[in-house]
């Protein structure tokens, strides 16, 4: 406080802070440590992920045996059914991927990788955790209230969510819709903070062409989302006070127009997709390099086809309306834009593929989560050609092929582009390693049940079966498609067993794992130059200095296989080096 | 095949449809398998072994972004074959629509389909009009125009078989058509989520042959002079 004015910003408050001890609730829960913040945005989401997994569960259970009581569960009614698929898609959306691939991984790599001391605005950082969780809180609570959770599809069509008495459901939409109204402002806050850190907190030497692409796909996931979420929160409260205040915004009745909450549902709704995504295949990208001890083929097509990605991703958001009734000579546009975006995508894969070649390829247990995030990707872009083509999706448009397509591409980011990075990073956010053996053992699993659950719903969906219908035993064209209903069911409860060997290994590993090195994988990227777990202020007294890009690998004339950022070489070397 | 799970189409349409399913099948199976099949093949080729170190390629020059760049371009060529014929189709399915024969308003409501048949005079608002719910009755091969609205949240006209699906949207009016190709009976299920009664809500298409049709307009519009038959 007596310190004078500086010009410059000193990494100061966080090694004053840093100096003496703090007690519990300043470490452990009112803390404005970006490592901290990382973890609560981690177990947030896995706390959540586990609500997600039973609602599942239950709706899995009623599709296969319809209207028989559901072990864990009991009967469960169309009301109740409609409320466990909006919250369902709601939790899973903006209560597990967002927390964790934007909230944990962003928080906890960027500081980390682009060398400096904490985030831009650590209580603000703190504060967006905070709210997410108080929103969390209300989401759960909605459970528990008369009238029962939010039921109009985690889409929130109106005039179905713009007046109480279509869906009998009251105060679950409007504390729904307080819900992600908190949850975009927090996540808002988590991106002006990932913008202002990476951008004025960057290590002497680490230039923009020398970042980490997780870092470059973090910041084009925050610039997408900051710029498609304002039209959401406005719909959200306008949507709110339809309900409240009788406004008519999005019902007829007064002039409104349903069509208006689709657009704007949309328009934010796309660009998450590829907020969700962006730091998935960042994780999976950095993962590539350690384990093919190779440079990432194509550094700059990537930052490119991302940055492409980005901007294409604001303009394809009708294609979730070819059916809506939006007028027919627009549609194309927008199909066309759609399957676009399959151009900068494949070429990230395309490089992606392309860096296992000629490499030295260690199939270690996050490599195996990168191998498989790229298999089961393009399975699930590949399906979103089928879709983005507006007469093929006439037909499976609203039905099972779209849970299929967004289950395979979305989980193929969440899950194994989120345990790619969780197994990699592991050391490095709790100081010890994990098992590889069950860490194997959960990969195998996951990837067998994961496709026996997702990949038969692509045939039911072609079959005609359509989303959100509680009982397909109430239509005689989707008999034939029963049985496989069936096998859906029993293969996603296996795909939710399969995730204990996760959650035994992830427990044990933090109390009694062997211990980290600083740098266990021999990664050449800042992160791993500090210490394991690292401390506060994360390089203790000095920070890094970055000479180099961050896939220096196997480089010629080195004598190891890789050449860390920090590391000066003598002067010549190191000017023929960049 | 897969897409043997389509159910049977009989519109005059659905093959258009179909047959751009078959040609987006066969482009992204056959990228599938490519690059599956690459990465597989690259795991296994270049899988650690001692004293052998991984090659420095960057992909920086722009003989080794030409790895990058061709096939971008040819998945980009591929995108443009998918996007005209999907251009096609949809102008065939939505944009030139041909003069209805048969008129017919379908109202969605939770949680039935009301649908009005203008009588034998073929207008709608006069005194022969007549609503049935959930009963679509059409004759084979004419090219029937459906006129959609929905009186209380959107709902989805969703015909399977005829490759048709439309929202109903409150307060706007849209327009679709079709033109069956074969008779028999057919599930119309709403596929927009619309309350609780969503699942269930389901009407049937009959679709007859001419006599079929006639006799089943006579009951449903008794005359004196039986005689009178919608055109």
């Amino acid at each position: 406080m007596s310190n004078p004015p500086r010009v410059a910003p000193s990494p100061s408050p966080v090694a004053q802070a840093s100096h003496g001890e703090r007690g519990f609730w300043r470490t452990f829960i009112f803390s404005t440590d970006h490592k901290t913040i990382a973890k609560q945005y981690l177990s947030l989401g896995i706390f959540m992920a586990f609500v997600g997994g039973y609602l599942a569960y239950v709706m899995r259970w009623q599709l296969a045996f319809p209207d028989t009581s559901i072990p864990g569960f009991g009967f469960v009614g169309p009301e109740t059914y409609n409320a466990i698929v909006t919250n369902h898609g709601t939790i899973m959306v903006f209560f597990v991927a967002m927390p964790i691939l934007l909230g944990s991984f962003g928080n906890f790599l960027i500081p980390l990788m682009i060398g400096a001391r904490d985030m831009a605005f650590p209580r603000l950082n703190m504060l967006s955790f905070w709210i997410l969780a108080v929103s969390a809180l209300i989401i759960l609570t909605t459970f528990f209230i008369p009238g029962g959770a939010a039921s109009a599809g985690w889409t929130g069509y109106a005039p179905l969510s713009a007046r109480a008495e279509y869906t009998g459901v009251n105060w679950g939409i409007n504390l729904w819709l307080l819900a992600h109204a908190l949850e975009f402002a927090s996540f808002l806050m988590g991106g002006v903070n990932f913008l202002t850190t990476a951008i004025t907190m960057r290590a002497p030497g680490m230039t923009f062409f020398r970042l980490p692409l997780v870092i470059w796909q973090l910041l084009t996931a925050s610039v997408i989302f900051l710029l498609s979420v304002g039209p959401l929160i406005a719909a959200a409260v306008m949507l709110l006070m339809d309900r409240l205040l009788e406004t008519s915004f999005f019902v007829p009745e007064g002039g409104g127009d349903p069509m208006l909450w689709e657009h704007l549902f949309w328009f934010f709704g796309h660009p998450e997709v590829y907020v969700i995504l962006l730091p998935g295949l960042g994780a999976a990208l950095e993962v590539l390099a350690v384990f093919s001890r190779k440079p990432i083929f194509g550094y700059r097509w990537i930052i490119y086809s991302t940055i492409t990605t980005g901007v294409l991703s604001m303009i394809v958001w009708a294609h979730h309306m070819f059916v809506s009734g939006m007028d027919p000579r627009l549609v194309m546009p927008f199909s066309i834009s759609t399957i676009l975006i399959s151009v900068p995508i494949a070429l990230i894969i395309f490089s992606m593929i392309l860096t296992l070649w000629k490499g030295s390829i260690r199939l270690t247990t996050p490599m195996l989560w990168a191998l498989g995030f790229i298999v089961m990707f393009i399975l699930g872009g590949l399906t979103g050609i089928v879709l983005g083509s507006a007469p093929a999706n006439i037909q499976v448009h609203g039905t099972y092929f779209v849970v299929a397509h967004f289950h395979t591409v979305l989980l193929s980011v969440v899950i194994f582009g989120g345990f790619t990075g969780l197994y990699f990073w592991f050391p490095k956010m709790f100081g010890r390693m994990m098992n590889e053996p069950l860490g194997k053992l959960h990969f195998l699993l996951t990837l067998i049940f994961f496709n026996l659950t997702f990949f038969p719903m692509h045939a039911v969906g072609l079959a005609g079966m359509p989303r959100r219908i509680a009982n397909p035993l109430q239509y005689e064209f989707l008999t034939a498609a029963q049985p496989l209903n069936v096998q859906i069911t029993i293969s996603a409860i296996g795909l939710i067993i399969a995730q204990l060997p996760f959650l035994i290994n992830f427990a044990w590993s933090i109390v009694a794992g062997k211990k980290a090195e600083p740098n266990p994988w021999e990664a050449a990227t800042l992160e791993w130059t500090a210490p394991s777990p690292p401390p506060h202020d994360n390089w203790g007294e000095t920070i890094p200095t970055v000479y180099r890009g961050p896939y220096e690998y196997s480089p010629p004339g080195v004598r190891e296989d890789y050449l860390p950022q920090d590391r000066a070489l003598t002067a010549r070397s190191a000017q023929e080096k960049r | 095949m897969y897409l043997n799970w389509l159910p049977e189409n009989i519109s005059t349409y659905g093959g258009e449809i179909d047959s751009l399913f078959r040609l987006i099948y066969a482009i992204t199976l056959a990228w599938f398998i490519v690059t599956v099949g690459a990465l597989l093949s690259f795991v296994w080729l270049f899988r650690r072994r001692d004293g052998k170190r991984a090659a420095y390629i960057t992909g920086d020059k722009l003989s080794q972004a030409a790895w990058l760049l061709i096939p971008a371009a040819l998945v980009l060529v591929l995108d443009l074959w998918i996007d005209f014929r999907g251009g096609d189709a949809w102008a065939k399915v939505k944009l030139h629509v041909p003069p209805s024969e048969i008129q017919v308003k379908v109202t969605g409501k939770q949680f039935n389909w009301e649908i009005l048949y203008p009588g034998p005079d073929g207008r709608f608002g006069t005194a022969d009009d007549l609503q049935i719910d959930n009963e679509l009755h059409v004759p084979v091969n004419k090219a029937v125009g459906v006129a959609l609205r929905s009186k209380d949240v959107i709902h989805s006209l969703f015909l399977p078989n005829l490759r048709l699906q439309q929202n109903a949207v409150p307060g706007r009016e849209f327009h679709a058509w079709f033109q069956a190709t074969r008779t028999g009976v057919f599930e119309i299920p709403c596929a927009e989520l619309c309350g609780f009664g969503h699942s269930g809500m389901v009407g049937h298409l009959t679709v007859h042959t001419a006599e079929e049709y006639d006799n089943w307009v006579k009951e449903q519009w008794p005359s004196p002079k039986g005689e009178a038959i919608p055109r």
